[in-house]
């Protein structure tokens, strides 16, 4: 299922404007790796690199090379549709689609590209999915209502199962629990640990303490000022980035110095 | 969802505030109050024209529904061959239904399709001019929509339904008639759908342009191309809006009185026969081509047939509410 990542020398731009530069770097299979750094430090936009999912807003491209199991996923033959099939993406902000049932939302990937999936099948990839997001019990009975009806944590937890129903090899988030209480953000940090088991997590935090309480390995990107690019300062084991970074920034940012 | 109700155990006048001063009291003084009394005051005007007309077509309508059939026969200027009113009324209502739902069943597609095209796929550049093409199309006085229809398409298209008719022949049991002049109900639809078009696709291409990025985003994220993302996020989305927009648009369609009075040739018959000359007519129409001429009794039948038009409408409208409130839980609003 889980798959490795290797980046380099990525540079991402926004038109003329680049936004981050240079980054190298190579995600495991089946580990959690977290993103930390200051806002606008391009942290969000190297994550949705990962899926060509920066390519929705006009005008951004990259040049260098993202390569999933040796495929680089910015090749002439490959198909964005077919890399965001395998490279699924959390956001920031729970978003089921409103007009759907909570089991539609889960099939809501499946159904895409035509696939025809017979009642039983379904059923049970919905079960199956809601489960690896640690929903069901909470929604089983009411899998025919609308899943805006949930509250924020479950919404989440909903578009985690939407996710993994599709049956990606990574999964990627991006600040996955900016938006929740505390309380749901233990719930989603705990599925986070049980999802790594079959998934590369990718994971774009504000949090410093989530980054170090769910993360196997850390990146610390920075940024030098305004219109400068982001940079990936470092990256390493979770445990030695934050007690002791080989660079200054990075002490500086994981100690609340700054940032 | 809801989280601004009074919790129900919350007893009258509890929260009330113990001075003699009004709920608003407190926050509105000087032009604050104006103003409430400025928008209260347009709402009400708005009900009360509203009551005014409705009050106007039943009044002048009633000695109509009311008069004898030998009247109306005589000074009530009823055509020849019908007893009551709602012989006139009756094929009126069908043709002017007919006519609109014809228009708005070939304008909403096309309208969906161009408001997605400005919305999702068009360059920018190209979309602000198509959308402001579309804009004036909105401008074109429905006068010289009706010179165009008479004078250029209805000789054009009536080779199309000379065509399509002949296709129809195979059906049995019926047989389709067709006017080599063009001048049908088919003709005037598809102005009136023209003349539509530009209000359903308007709104059509507002609403799917406010469709949230999350949701756009989601469907993308799944591996969803273009299309399949505008089905999953961007339609679902604007459903109600774009119903809404067909209703605007049916509104105008229903109402429309020049351009039908300068195409169609009129009947006044319960006919399905859209190719042929001489089968329907619309309300409006009617009234506008009667009007002129009418004294006595005879306006109050034509008023009578205005109160049809505004009940037709009002049920429309409503029907149309009701479509928008049924799946209003997953509607996305809350």
């Amino acid at each position: 299922m889980a798959q490795r990542i290797d980046v380099k020398d990525l540079n991402i731009y926004y038109g003329d404007f680049l936004a981050v530069e240079g980054v190298s770097m190579t995600i495991d299979p089946k580990s959690v790796t977290a993103f930390i750094g200051p806002s606008g430090c391009g942290k969000s936009t190297f994550l949705r690199t990962l899926n060509r999912m920066h390519e929705v807003i006009p005008g951004a491209r990259v040049d260098g090379s993202v390569e999933l199991e040796g495929v680089d996923l910015y090749g002439d033959d490959v198909d964005p549709v077919a890399v965001r099939r395998t490279v699924g993406m959390v956001f920031q902000r729970p978003n089921p689609f409103p007009t759907m049932s909570i089991r539609d939302n889960v099939l809501a990937g499946v159904k895409l590209n035509n696939k025809r999936i017979s009642k039983s099948d379904a059923d049970e990839l919905v079960e199956s999915s809601l489960r690896g997001a640690n929903l069901w019990n909470e929604v089983k009975d009411r899998l025919e209502k609308p899943g805006s009806g949930l509250s924020g944590g479950q919404q989440q937890r909903l578009c985690i199962a939407r996710a993994i129903a599709v049956k990606p090899q990574v999964v990627l988030m991006d600040e996955p629990c900016s938006a929740l209480d505390p309380i749901s953000t233990l719930a989603i940090e705990d599925l986070i640990q049980e999802l790594k088991k079959d998934y590369t997590i990718v994971i774009v935090t504000h949090n410093m303490q989530q980054a170090a309480r769910v993360s196997d390995r850390t990146a610390f990107f920075n940024i030098a000022g305004t219109g400068k690019p982001g940079r990936l300062i470092e990256m390493n084991d979770t445990a030695t980035i934050f007690s002791s970074p080989a660079e200054k920034a990075t002490e500086d940012y994981v100690s609340g110095r700054f940032g | 969802m809801t989280t601004t109700d009074s919790p129900p155990d919350a007893k009258p006048g509890r929260l009330k505030p113990p001075t003699r001063r009004r709920n608003h009291g407190d926050t509105e003084r000087g032009f604050s109050r104006v103003f409430r009394w400025i928008t209260t005051g347009s709402g009400a005007f708005l009900l009360l024209v509203l009551a005014a007309v409705a009050v106007f077509l039943i009044a002048r309508g009633l000695p109509a529904l009311t008069a004898s059939p030998e009247e109306l026969s005589g000074k009530g200027g009823l055509p020849t061959g019908m007893n009551s009113l709602w012989d006139l009324v009756g094929p009126l209502v069908f043709g002017t239904l007919l006519a609109a739902a014809m228009a708005l069943l070939l304008a909403t597609p096309v309208a969906i399709g161009i408001a997605l095209f400005i919305s999702h796929y068009a360059p920018r550049r190209a979309a602000s001019v198509i959308g402001y093409v579309i804009d004036l199309l909105a401008a074109i006085p429905s006068v010289v929509f009706g010179l165009w229809g008479g004078r250029t398409l209805a000789p054009i298209i009536s080779d199309v339904w000379v065509w399509i008719a002949g296709v129809l022949d195979f059906l049995p049991f019926w047989t389709v008639n067709v006017t080599n002049t063009g001048r049908s109900l088919a003709t005037a639809s598809v102005v009136l759908a023209v003349m539509v078009l530009p209000i359903i696709t308007a709104v059509s291409r507002e609403v799917f342009l406010q469709t949230p990025t999350l949701h756009e985003e989601a469907a993308l994220a799944l591996g969803a191309t273009r299309w399949e993302m505008i089905r999953t996020a961007v339609l679902p989305f604007g459903r109600s809006g774009v119903i809404s927009a067909a209703m605007l648009g049916l509104g105008r369609a229903l109402g429309e009185t020049m351009a039908v009075l300068m195409i169609l040739s009129p009947g006044i018959l319960y006919s399905f026969q859209i190719f042929d000359s001489g089968q329907q007519q619309t309300i409006a129409a009617f009234i506008a081509s009667r009007f002129a001429e009418a004294s006595g009794l005879a306006v109050n039948v034509l008023i009578a047939t205005g109160l049809a038009l505004f009940v037709i409408t009002m049920v429309v409208n409503m029907g149309a509410r009701a479509i928008v409130a049924r799946r209003k839980e997953f509607s996305g609003a809350n």
